[in-house]
């Protein structure tokens, strides 16, 4: 159970070579990567700025982790998010869940994906032709959040 | 108390964090808006929709009615857009 916030990208086979190592109890690993488009939500952008609040963002995915492990036997599970300037094909996101079979690491990876999207302080700020401009939350990611309750 | 403001919030209130003194009877968050609204325009744009600007209390979230009980920091900022 690890969450790491970092202006890095990440490497997902040695992030899944990791968390398996010396390990026989896991039958499946899900993995979720969240990429930057160059369709963005306000036009063609040529880059995003993505900021977040240092220590809230940790906290609240933590939190978001331990409900997803309260849900369902995950066995582990690993949430990396980056931050700062990113170009359309950068990797932004990363969701990797553990269990012993199959249906809970994948309801688990799309329980915390809906809810990162909607309550981890991160925000995006495109840039396209007109300049730089804010992306505005979207109501279907509430609604995708609220199919859990 | 120390407040925070992130992404347009920030550009609007034109800073990233402050420390303010709270006036006596300002108690929850709700209370913290209109007093932040009343300190000049830049507060008026950043809070001109309140319904819209989140607000987390020592880096937890929580709604505009929630009490301020002894919470040192408040941070405002736009619904989450990361992912």
């Amino acid at each position: 159970m690890a969450v790491r916030i970092q202006p890095e990208a990440f490497d997902i086979g040695a992030e899944i070579g990791r968390l398996t190592a010396g390990r026989t109890e896991i039958g499946a690993v899900v993995t979720f990567t969240g990429l930057c488009r160059a369709d963005g939500e306000t036009g063609v952008i040529s880059a995003m700025e993505l900021e977040h609040f240092p220590g809230m963002a940790e906290e609240e995915l933590s939190r978001i982790e331990a409900e997803a492990r309260a849900r369902w036997p995950l066995i582990d599970s690993l949430i990396v998010h980056r931050y700062g300037r990113l170009v359309p094909g950068d990797p932004i996101v990363l969701v990797v869940t553990l269990s012993a079979h199959r249906q809970a690491a994948f309801e688990a990876a799309n329980f915390l994906m809906d809810y990162l999207k909607t309550s981890a302080p991160f925000w995006k700020k495109e840039e396209n032709a007109r300049g730089a401009e804010w992306v505005a939350a979207k109501g279907s990611d509430d609604e995708a959040r609220d199919r859990w309750r | 108390m120390k407040v925070r403001y992130f992404a347009w919030v920030r550009e609007r209130v034109g800073r990233a964090e402050e420390e303010i003194a709270l006036p006596e009877g300002v108690t929850t968050v709700a209370g913290v808006v209109s007093f932040l609204k009343s300190r000049g325009p830049e507060y008026e744009a950043a809070f001109a929709n309140e319904k819209v600007v989140r607000a987390a209390l020592d880096r937890v979230h929580v709604r505009p009615d929630a009490a301020l009980s002894g919470a040192r920091e408040i941070a405002f900022f736009p619904p989450m857009t990361g992912g």
